[in-house]
């Protein structure tokens, strides 16, 4: 099955007569990644300088000027505050990207070392922490993350942490099955008999070998963090107002929706999506490249 | 095949266990004092302890999740905080509510995830294929609300054809509640469509590059003899499972479709119960989402196990 995508990149390779063309030279030759990475960075770059590019202070009422369509003085329209929308989409990538960023982080990092742990040892430890995922896996991803959030109070570090350990055990059984395949090579073996400790086998000579996996596994955990994130934040318990937020603005002015004030909830979904779609053409494309 | 059952049986009583644990873990111990949750900053500290007596959240622990599990065990799951009655009532009826939107949704999106699956597969690294499969990834991770509220725009309030609240109000019609039901069920279609087409184009992959295809092949048969007659029917095994799977997100995962389109179902009723501090009710309805998620789940693997001879005939290990 791989033959296919492979077939492409062998021809290049000989037309080129460089050999084996590095993984990221592969990469830059799809355009879904190409299209993928060009959308992501305009986010990040509003998130970083979001409050430079921003026409007008998110923040700001004017309450002379509420509920207005857009038109060319305010683009996106203002909400119900009379908050330039435009402003608020631009500056809200931030709150978005640092959460999913972060709780993806903790979650890759904790799950990788759990998955290790799992399908190096094996036995009770594999069962016992197998029949854990299995458990977490038992409720839907917002619904657990929404539990605990709710039990704890929303803040920022409350998401990130919740969402990351809701992720840890997600990406402990990715990484499980990528080590129970690496068991079987020959070089562990051969460190087994050289007397190696368990740990520096585990963290230095199997963790190299599964970092594909768990690349992999980072990008597509990153777009259900974005969804978990949005998905707390619509629910009210997500990033708290006056914070400009893509999901707590949908959140604030839905309700206004069948009186036909669309522009306040749209232009949000759409970053939504857009930043959702983005990080899927990267993440399908990493996975093409590095199945082929 | 009595002895697999058996097993899978017992591994989804730890499972249930586990849940329990969970669920009583981030309600009852996590949210610190119900009473002051409940009674708000202003009230006397004598009458949170006198509330905190009687919700029995001044004893162990221990001995709360004890009295917890056995009253679930006898059908009790408690008594529900904001109503100041018995749980059983509301997440029997929401729960009924809830199963309606899913079968609409469910029944759309089964035949369509699993044909654009299998045309995927058929045109395996074609643009046919990329756009089914990067499109369906893309509508997963779309949150429900983000297209809610595009097809709330869209056909709702632009074009005005449908409803955009899913509540009918009561007594009315089969058709009229269909009528109302129909946008709901777009953002969950939309989101399962990925997970059934991605599983159902894996299976045909797999089924094509089998020898059986091979030999299909090569002995003659027409392409779409092949096609139908060894290919789908091995294919569609793994995506069974995964249909059955994604039932206890749907029945869960309603919490935002129900809120956004105002609809009285589980997934409602557990966020007005977050929004209201009202624990117990919040519990017994996320353990009766897992409980749900846990007996699709058995279902699809007896059913899988029922369909394929080489797991029916033992080496279900």
């Amino acid at each position: 099955m791989t033959d296919v995508v492979a077939a492409p990149a062998a021809q290049v390779t000989v037309a080129h007569g460089t050999g084996e063309l590095p993984p990221w030279r592969l990469l830059l030759r799809r355009p879904t990644f190409i299209v993928g990475v060009v959308i992501l960075l305009f986010w990040v770059v509003c998130a970083v300088f979001g409050h430079l590019i921003a026409p007008q202070d998110p923040l700001a009422q004017q309450l002379l000027a509420t509920n207005k369509a857009p038109s060319g003085a305010h683009w996106f329209g203002t909400d119900q505050l009379g908050r330039d929308v435009f402003s608020r989409v631009i500056v809200g990538a931030r709150s978005i990207l640092i959460i999913s960023f972060f709780a993806t982080v903790i979650g890759t990092v904790a799950g990788t070392a759990l998955g290790l742990i799992m399908g190096y040892l094996g036995g009770l430890v594999d069962i016992f922490g197998g029949r854990l995922v299995e458990a977490v896996l038992a409720l839907p991803l917002v619904i657990v993350a929404f539990l605990f959030v709710v039990a704890l109070g929303p803040s920022t570090p409350t998401i990130i942490v919740v969402i990351g350990l809701v992720f840890t055990p997600l990406i402990a059984r990715t990484v499980r099955s990528a080590v129970l395949v690496e068991r079987q090579q020959d070089y562990l073996a051969s460190a087994r008999l050289l007397g190696e400790k368990r740990a520096y086998i585990m963290f230095v000579e199997v963790l190299p070998n599964v970092l594909p996996a768990v690349l992999v596994e980072f990008t597509v955990r990153l777009g259900y963090a974005i969804f978990a994130v949005a998905s707390l934040s619509f629910l009210g318990f997500g990033v708290q107002p006056p914070t400009p937020d893509w999901g707590a603005d949908i959140y604030a002015n839905y309700g206004v929706l069948p009186a036909g004030y669309w522009w306040m909830t749209l232009f949000p979904a759409l970053a939504i999506a857009s930043l959702v779609i983005a990080i899927n053409l990267v993440t399908d494309s990493i996975e093409q490249v590095l199945s082929s | 095949m009595a002895v697999y059952i058996l097993k899978r049986l017992g591994l989804a009583l730890i499972t249930l266990w586990l849940l329990s644990v969970l669920v009583f873990f981030a309600c009852q111990v996590l949210p610190g004092d119900p009473g002051r949750a409940i009674l708000g900053h202003l009230a006397s500290p004598a009458a949170v302890a006198a509330l905190d007596h009687k919700l029995g959240v001044d004893r162990p622990l221990l001995v709360q999740y004890w009295t917890w599990v056995t009253g679930l065990l006898h059908g009790n799951m408690g008594t529900s905080t904001q109503f100041q009655a018995p749980v059983e009532p509301y997440i029997k009826a929401a729960l009924i509510n809830s199963l309606k939107l899913a079968a609409l949704a469910f029944v759309i999106v089964v035949p369509l995830g699993v044909v654009g699956g299998v045309v995927a597969a058929l045109n395996y690294g074609r643009p046919a294929d990329r756009i089914i499969s990067v499109a369906g990834l893309s509508a997963t991770t779309v949150p429900e609300f983000v297209s809610g509220i595009v097809v709330i725009i869209v056909f709702g309030i632009t074009l005005k054809v449908l409803p955009v609240s899913a509540s009918a109000g009561t007594g009315a019609s089969a058709a009229s509640q269909f009528q109302h039901l129909i946008l709901p069920a777009i953002p969950l279609i939309l989101i399962l469509f990925g997970y059934i087409a991605r599983m159902a184009r894996a299976g045909t992959i797999e089924a094509l590059n089998s020898d059986y295809a091979r030999t299909a092949t090569l002995k003659g048969l027409k392409r779409s003899v092949v096609i139908r007659r060894h290919i789908l029917r091995n294919s569609l095994l793994p995506t069974i499972t995964v249909i059955a799977t994604q039932t206890g997100y749907l029945i869960g995962g309603l919490v935002i479709v129900e809120t956004l389109f105002n609809y009285q179902g589980i997934g409602n009723l557990i966020y007005k119960a977050a929004t209201s501090k009202d624990f117990p009710m919040l519990a017994a309805g996320v353990l009766t989402i897992g409980v749900v998620y846990m007996v699709a789940t058995l279902i699809a693997d007896i059913l899988a196990t029922v369909l394929n001879p080489r797991l029916r005939l033992g080496g279900a290990e």
